[in-house]
Formats: structure tokens, C-alpha cells, sequence
């Protein structure tokens, strides 16, 4: 037997084990017969209260950023990108300069204004954390959904039409999985950023949305493309091909049902590696383009300046973490409950 | 065992031919990406451009251009457009950093997430499982350089512990070595333990159902021995894997965060320089590098597979 390597080996595996005891009460039969796979995995997931309390987490940290306008209008009085190096603000009665005469910003002052301090071109902290979590979930969502549908559409068609279209589609994706996610986000980022693509300018936030759904399209039309290939041996496919269904009717109408479940798992997944490595990307100067803020281009700024103004690292890089985990961790739930027994891995 | 080392040969040669096209490609796409006008500077009138497009060979076709610059790669002669430096050399200076962040974090990395999968399966639904969960969510949820940064600030700045980034060659001086590496390696670990020590909990709870596990306590092993000898050796195959590709990945410059926020000088270090400046000779050669170990350590976890698992064997 020849080895071929297991891909889904490459990644997160967190599927929480089974949970036996939310089992036993579908098999003890309490429920009534016939209730759908997806009203099952609802009560499973509304029963996971730890899942669901991180995903409120979630929803509240977008709404908060979604509200950064407002924030910024309101309170704070500035906007993301205004600089107010020179000006002086009344703290505790006295004046205070936002940044002082050796450059260094104010810290937290927990007031409306500067209410998360100042970076050293004297920008409101609280306001570009909240804009910059804005970009970044953008960004991630808007690249989640280019990874999910080109992810889909590929792997779908290569375990599909098999043979020649097969070979060809496998050994691109091969290519794509073979460089390190960094090196290809970074390369392209940074040659996008140069000149922009097609309708897209160089400093828009679309081009590391793009540049990050093209690079995690393998790690979901890989194990797409197994599933169908063992699906179409199945007899309800042989069943629509008899009724003259043509191909494309088969995939939509047959296979694409089949495959929400494993689909929705991706979701969660995609969406906590796409922030994280628009991060990183912004860290290494390929993603977001400043002024625009981003929580990575944000914590690339406050690595700058470390030892002075750590508040810079620690308040963009927590809210990364907590995004991230609330994700992470509500993802994990609905994986446990679509299928408990489910094994669906995403790489780094 | 022959076939297989052919077959993985010329697989191996296959993909890297096709990644130095691709990475080729990619960079003569660029709009403004133009070589000549980034070697002769910002102040360079169109006369000295097109000089330096000459003496270089820009002018030529793209192939010839490919075939030209892969023939300097494997004559060692290749330099890069951005500094006129060697790349290779560049790469041989960068690779013992590299080289020590891999290995110390493979064996940190490694050695912690098997001990946590195993603890976590043992205790599966017990609190240990649970805490020890949490803490894997949170390491697969942290960048490498925010943790990094917060390793500098706290440990190099605050406490003094550690230094501020760089390396100190091991034949130079080990403690310092040392020192520079700790924080490296256990900021690169985090995130491979929380995903390792996932993994192997799984499968081994998978494996803990199987039939052969059955057997072995029925025929009178102590629970330590069931648990060593046959579900343990049968969860680690896919850490195996894992390691095998993830350490490969390291060795061929893929640790970029930590090995920039740490300052250590390594082949990721250079390979994210090299890419910021479009320069294409050090990518062609990184990627080719990262690409070779990929292949190589992929052949290296299939024989090892077929020395855990008596069932696989090496087909060509």
C-alpha cells in the first residue's frame, strides 16, 4: 500500500471529544423520531453554554467595532487617523501634553478623550482599536467567504469530475499548500500592495482580504474534494444520474447538501486563522497599508516602541486574542454539535 | 524502499521546478515591479536604468531570464538585486539561527504537546482536560509576536532575564546561545503545543475504543502497558506527521514572526527583507529551500510511519 499523505493531518484538530452524555439522550430516544440532523445539532449547541457564551463574546466585540463611528464622533471627539501631537489635554485638572517633549504618548486615562491613551503621532488608541477591529474582522470575513466558495467550487469539481480536471486542479491546489502560508501571503501582499489588482488600489483593505482567501483555498478544497469523491460512489448519486440529471444539477442539488455540514465547521475555522494571519501579514508590513489601522498594523506600531508605551502592544494584542479565542472556542461547539464524531482540520 | 526514494526523487524535483516557475512569475506580474528601476534607486535617470537593464539581463525574455538565474542558484554565484549580496551566503549566515530556533522548539513543542495529550486523554472530562483545553485554545488563538513582544518587554526589559533579542552563535558562547533562545523557542512552541496536544487527545480517545485495545487489557496488560504500547504508538502517527511538515517549515524560514519580532537573523528574517523589497533571487531560493525540507522530511515521516504502524508499507 502506497502512503499517500494525510492532509487533514496538517492542522487543529479541536473537536472536544465526544460528548457522550449529550449523546445518550437522542439515543434513549427522548426526542421524537425523524427530528432533523440540524435540529439536533441546535439543541446540542444551545446546550454547549460555555460555546455560546464565547460566541456572544464574539457578536459583542463586532458590534462594538461596527460602532467605532459613533465612538469616535461621540466620545471621543477624533477620528482613527487625526493626530493631535501638539495639543494638550486636562487631565485631573492639569494639562497635560498628549505626547511629550521626548515623544513619549500618554498612557491610558480612562476619561472620553485618550480614554485607551495615544500612540506617538498622538492618535487616540480607543478610537483605532475600535476602526482597526473593523478592518480586521472585515477582512477576515470578506476572505473567509473568498476561501469557502473558491474552497468549495474546487474541491467540489475535482472530486466530481475526477480523472484529467481532477489531476490538474489537485496539483495546483498542491502548489498553493506547499508554500508556507506566510511567504505567499507576504509575497503577494506586499507585490499587490506595489501596484493594486484589478479595480482594487494598493492601500485598499480588499487586497489582503484577497491575498489571504487565495492562500487558505487547499486547506478547504482538499478535504471537500475526499468527501465528494467517496459521496459520488454512493447509490443516491447513481440514483439522480439515472433520473438524467445533468452534472451540474447533481453537484448543487445532491452533493452541495451533503456537504453544509462539514462546510459551516469551516466557517469558524477560517475565519480565526484569516484574522490571525491578516495580523501577522500587517506585522510584516503586507497587509493593511497604514494610516489605516488594523489590529496587527497596531501592535507592528506599539513593537516599535517598546520599552516606552507597552499599552500600544497589550490593548491591540488582547483584543486579537479574545477575538480570536471566542471564535476559536464557539467554533469548537458547533463542530460538537453538527457531528460529534466529526474530524475536520485546518492548518497554520 | 529503492522506489520509494525515486519516486519520491522525482516528485520531489517536480514541485520544486514548479514552484521556482511559479515564484518567478509572481514577481514579473508586479506593476512597478520593474528590478531596474529599484537597483538604480530613486534618484536614477531613465539612461542608467536602462543600463543597469542591460548589464543584468532584464531586457532578455522571461524564460531565458529563469533559466539564467536558476543556473546561477545551483552555481552558487546568485545574487540578490536589492543588496548585491550572495544569497546563498546570506542563507548560510541566516541558517544557524534558524537552525537552533527549529530544533529546540521541534523538541520543546513536541515533547510538551505529547505529554498534554496524553494527560488530557487519560483524563478526559476531568478538570485537568478541561484547564488544559483552555490553555490550548489560548495558545492556538495567540501571533507568535504579540507573545514575543510581551516576552521582550516583561522578561527583557522589566526583569532582565533574557536579552533583547539577536543570537549568539552555540560555538561562540552556549549560555548565551542559550539565553538568546529561550524565549524564541518557547514563543514559537505555544502554538504548536495547543494544536499537538489536540490532535493526539483525539486520536487517542479514538483509539482508546478499538478492538486491539480491548484485547490487550483482556489478556492481563497492566494499564501502563496498554497505554504505551498500543494506544500511544498508534495516536502519535499523526503527530508525526505533523511535526515532520511543521519542522520543515520552520528549518526553510516559515517562523517569519518570531524570528523578526526576536531580531535573530535567520532565513525568515531574510526571506520577510528579501519579499518587502521584491527581491526576487532570495524568495526564489527560500521558497525553493522551505519547499525541499516540506518534500524531504514528507518522505522521512512516511518511513517513519512504516516503522510505528507494521501495517503501512513503502510502496514505490
Amino acid at each position: 500500500m502506497a502512503i499517500d499523505r494525510v492532509t487533514e493531518a496538517t492542522g487543529t484538530d479541536f473537536s472536544s471529544g465526544l460528548p457522550d452524555e449529550l449523546l445518550r439522550e437522542e439515543e434513549e430516544g427522548k426526542l421524537p423520531p425523524g427530528t432533523g440532523p440540524y435540529k439536533l445539532a441546535w439543541r446540542r449547541l444551545a446546550r454547549n453554554k460555555g460555546a455560546l457564551a464565547f460566541g456572544g463574546v464574539f457578536l459583542l466585540i463586532a458590534a462594538i467595532c461596527l460602532l467605532a463611528p459613533l465612538y469616535a464622533n461621540n466620545i471621543a471627539h477624533t477620528g482613527p487617523n487625526d493626530t493631535h501631537i501638539t495639543e494638550q489635554i486636562i487631565i485631573d485638572g492639569k494639562p497635560t501634553y498628549v505626547v511629550n517633549t521626548i515623544g513619549l504618548p500618554i498612557g491610558p486615562t480612562w476619561h472620553g478623550k485618550f480614554f485607551l491613551g495615544a500612540d506617538p503621532e498622538g492618535r487616540d488608541e480607543a478610537v483605532r482599536l475600535l476602526y482597526g477591529g473593523r478592518n480586521s474582522l472585515e477582512i477576515g470575513l470578506v476572505a473567509m467567504l473568498l476561501t469557502i466558495l473558491f474552497g468549495v467550487i474546487a474541491g467540489m469539481i475535482a472530486g466530481y469530475t475526477r480523472g484529467f480536471v481532477d489531476g490538474v486542479l489537485t496539483r495546483m491546489l498542491d502548489v498553493i499548500w506547499a508554500y508556507p502560508v506566510y511567504i505567499l501571503g507576504v509575497a503577494l501582499g506586499v507585490s499587490l500592495a506595489v501596484g493594486g489588482i484589478g479595480p482594487l488600489h494598493g492601500n485598499s483593505l480588499m487586497i489582503p482580504a484577497v491575498v489571504i482567501g487565495f492562500v487558505y483555498i487547499p486547506y478547504v478544497a482538499k478535504p471537500i474534494r475526499g468527501q465528494v469523491l467517496g459521496m459520488r460512489q454512493r447509490e443516491f448519486i447513481d440514483a439522480a444520474r439515472v433520473q438524467g440529471l445533468s452534472d451540474l444539477r447533481i453537484m448543487t442539488r445532491e452533493i452541495l447538501p451533503n456537504l453544509a455540514s462539514t462546510i459551516i465547521v469551516f466557517v469558524p475555522l477560517i475565519l480565526a486563522n484569516a484574522i490571525l494571519l491578516e495580523a501577522g501579514l500587517s506585522f510584516l508590513g503586507a497587509g493593511v497599508q497604514p494610516p489605516n489601522p488594523s489590529w496587527g498594523t497596531m501592535i507592528s506600531e506599539g513593537v516599535r516602541n517598546i520599552p516606552a508605551s507597552i499599552h500600544l502592544v497589550i490593548v491591540p494584542g488582547l483584543m486579537l486574542v479574545i477575538t480570536v479565542l471566542s471564535i476559536n472556542v464557539f467554533g469548537d461547539g458547533v463542530r460538537d454539535a453538527l457531528d460529534p464524531r466529526a474530524k475536520v482540520r485546518v492548518s497554520h | 524502499m529503492a522506489r520509494f526514494i525515486v519516486r519520491r526523487l522525482v516528485g520531489a524535483i517536480g514541485v520544486l521546478f514548479v514552484i521556482s516557475v511559479l515564484t518567478f512569475l509572481i514577481f514579473q506580474v508586479i506593476p512597478n515591479g520593474d528590478p531596474a528601476a529599484r537597483i538604480g534607486g530613486q534618484h536614477a535617470n531613465a539612461a542608467t536604468i536602462e543600463q543597469i537593464r542591460r548589464t543584468w539581463g532584464f531586457d532578455k525574455p522571461i524564460y531565458e531570464q529563469y533559466l539564467k538565474t536558476m543556473g546561477q542558484i545551483f552555481s552558487g554565484t546568485v545574487v540578490s538585486y536589492s543588496q548585491g549580496v550572495n544569497v546563498l551566503d546570506s542563507i548560510r549566515h541566516g541558517l544557524p539561527a534558524t537552525l537552533s530556533l527549529a530544533l529546540g522548539a521541534g523538541l520543546i513543542w513536541l515533547g510538551f504537546g505529547i505529554l498534554f495529550g496524553v494527560i488530557t486523554a487519560i483524563h478526559a472530562g476531568h478538570f485537568t482536560d478541561k484547564a488544559l483545553t483552555v490553555l490550548a485554545f489560548i495558545g492556538v488563538s495567540c501571533p507568535p509576536f504579540f507573545l514575543g513582544a510581551l516576552a521582550i518587554y516583561y522578561a527583557g526589559y522589566k526583569a532582565g532575564i533574557i536579552p533583547l533579542g539577536g543570537y549568539v552563535p552555540l560555538t561562540q558562547d552556549p549560555w548565551e546561545w542559550f539565553k538568546h533562545l529561550i524565549a524564541p523557542w518557547l514563543v514559537l512552541s505555544v502554538l504548536f503545543i495547543g494544536i499537538y496536544s489536540r490532535v493526539l487527545r483525539s486520536t487517542m480517545l479514538d483509539t482508546m475504543n478499538e478492538d486491539f485495545v480491548r484485547t490487550a487489557r483482556a489478556k492481563g496488560l497492566s494499564e501502563r502497558q496498554v497505554l504505551v504500547r498500543h494506544v500511544l504508538r498508534n495516536s502519535l502517527i499523526p503527530v508525526i506527521s505533523l511535526w515532520g511538515l511543521d519542522f520543515a517549515q520552520v528549518i526553510g524560514g516559515g517562523a517569519i514572526l518570531t524570528e523578526t519580532v526576536f531580531n535573530l537573523h535567520g532565513v525568515g528574517q531574510f526571506a520577510a527583507y528579501s519579499i518587502s523589497a521584491l527581491d526576487v533571487p532570495p524568495v526564489l531560493v527560500v521558497t525553493m529551500l522551505t519547499a525541499f525540507f516540506v518534500v524531504l522530511l514528507g518522505a522521512v515521516v512516511d518511513i517513519l510511519y512504516a516503522l510505528l504502524d507494521p501495517r503501512i508499507r513503502l510502496a514505490g
